[in-house]
């Protein structure tokens, strides 16, 4: 009986044992040769040349951004007097693309606008961009008329398999009506944005309830919070506002019926 | 029945002054009542983590009569522990009326009280008391559960206090 008690204990014990000692050879078997030297130096001499390294890498990155500001300022000016003749988005993309320092997604957006051109049509892509701010996601503005296609084809290309709605949501630019769709691969982790415009008096997007099942309940809340009506969805309640509800609050000019209670 | 206190010794008298106490109907109930009020779980935001807490063995709400009840059939007190939305008021005022009478209400915080900080907000009553007669309110966000006991026990108070007097409680 104690025999077979002590079994147990006794083999994640000795594992314990093992593996530290596993683990620092192969550690010791990785480390380079300089680095090799003692604890302390080691430490000293691999922050001594962090440091060295990070003060001129950080000098010579603000100042790339900085030139990147002033050259995207300059592109954005450039572009925007060719962007009523002939869609904008290829001839703004044609002009930033090189004065900016290339994004490490830009081959991604080059490859995704090629495909959506290519299968649903030049006029599917009103603009495509990254965005810097948000770990340089690919972004894309979808043509209102299209978008239904658009995610059918983002979810079923070979290549995109865009399976996953990782958030829906809306926003009111007050000018229009934008709906923002962030989708992600599960297979090679890449996130892609989408947006669709729309007009803000009769704010109406194509539905993709039926594309992405969780887009349903997103959609009803736009729907509840923005007024933006989504076509062919199958269930287009508020979900979070009473049903008897007057108005829609998250929108920039919304007045409440009963500010008093 | 006659009494003829006359006949009854000095020292039976001085026993039965000592033992019986004279009271009326009204305060007896009042006594009970107030001893004895199960509120409501009626946990709507933070507030009610500080009802939980003073449910729980350190502040110990069972030792002045005070047991949580899941059901308004049960209840004699709502507190209203937090933000009530418009979406929630009429299911707090239905649940408030399938409390039996005598039932009373406390509103805990300053959500419930006034709206506390949501008090802009769209969504928000600004006030149970637009939807459910208060007697009491605690403010704090969210009120310790030390005021939440204090509010509770002037809450008994009011209850003895009109029981005696025959008074509403305006502003005690």
């Amino acid at each position: 009986m104690s025999e077979d008690r002590n079994k147990p204990m006794d083999r994640p014990a000795g594992d314990a044992a093992e593996k530290p000692a596993e683990e620092a050879g192969a550690m010791a078997a990785e480390r380079p040769a300089e680095t090799a030297g003692t604890e302390p130096a080691k430490a000293a001499s691999s922050a001594e040349g962090r440091a060295a390294l990070a003060a001129p890498d950080r000098a010579a990155r603000d100042a790339a951004r900085a030139e990147r500001l002033a050259a995207r300022a300059a592109a954005k000016a450039a572009a925007g007097g060719t962007q009523g003749a002939d869609g904008g988005g290829q001839a703004g993309e044609a002009a930033e693309a090189p004065a900016k320092e290339p994004s490490p997604n830009q081959p991604k957006l080059d490859r995704l606008v090629a495909i959506l051109r290519e299968q649903i049509g030049e006029d599917a892509v009103a603009d495509a961009y990254i965005n810097e701010l948000d770990r340089h996601t690919p972004t894309v503005v979808v043509n209102r008329d299209r978008w239904h296609d658009v995610a059918v084809l983002l979810r079923d290309h070979p290549e995109l398999k865009l399976h996953y709605l990782r958030n829906l949501s809306g926003v009111d630019y007050e000018t229009h009506m934008e709906v923002v769709y962030h989708l992600f691969n599960l297979q090679n982790k890449q996130t892609y944005c989408f947006k669709v415009r729309t007009d803000r008096e009769q704010a109406e997007v194509p539905s993709v309830a039926d594309v992405w099942p969780a887009a349903n309940w997103n959609e009803r809340e736009a729907w509840d919070l923005l007024g933006i009506r989504f076509t062919g969805h199958p269930n287009l309640k508020r979900i979070m506002l009473p049903d008897d509800w007057v108005g829609h609050p998250l929108r920039k000019d919304y007045v409440p019926v009963d500010p008093e209670v | 029945m006659e009494l003829n206190l006359s006949t009854i010794a000095p020292a039976e008298r001085q026993e039965l002054e000592r033992n019986v106490l004279l009271t009326t109907i009204e305060q007896l109930k009042a006594w009970a009542r107030s001893n004895s009020l199960w509120p409501l779980t009626f946990g709507l935001a933070c507030c009610a983590i500080e009802m939980m807490a003073s449910g729980g063995s350190h502040y110990d709400l069972d030792r002045i009569g005070t047991i949580f009840r899941a059901s308004p059939r049960q209840a004699d007190v709502m507190i209203v522990a937090g933000t009530v939305t418009k979406k929630m008021a009429p299911l707090l005022h239905q649940l408030y009326e399938q409390m039996p009478e005598p039932k009373w209400v406390i509103a805990m915080g300053t959500c419930a009280t006034a709206g506390g900080p949501y008090v802009n907000s769209y969504s928000v009553v600004k006030g149970v008391d637009q939807i459910v007669p208060v007697d009491v309110y605690i403010p704090g966000c969210p009120p310790n559960p030390a005021a939440l006991i204090y509010g509770i026990m002037k809450l008994q108070e009011k209850i003895r206090y009109e029981a005696k007097t025959g008074k509403q409680v305006t502003n005690a």
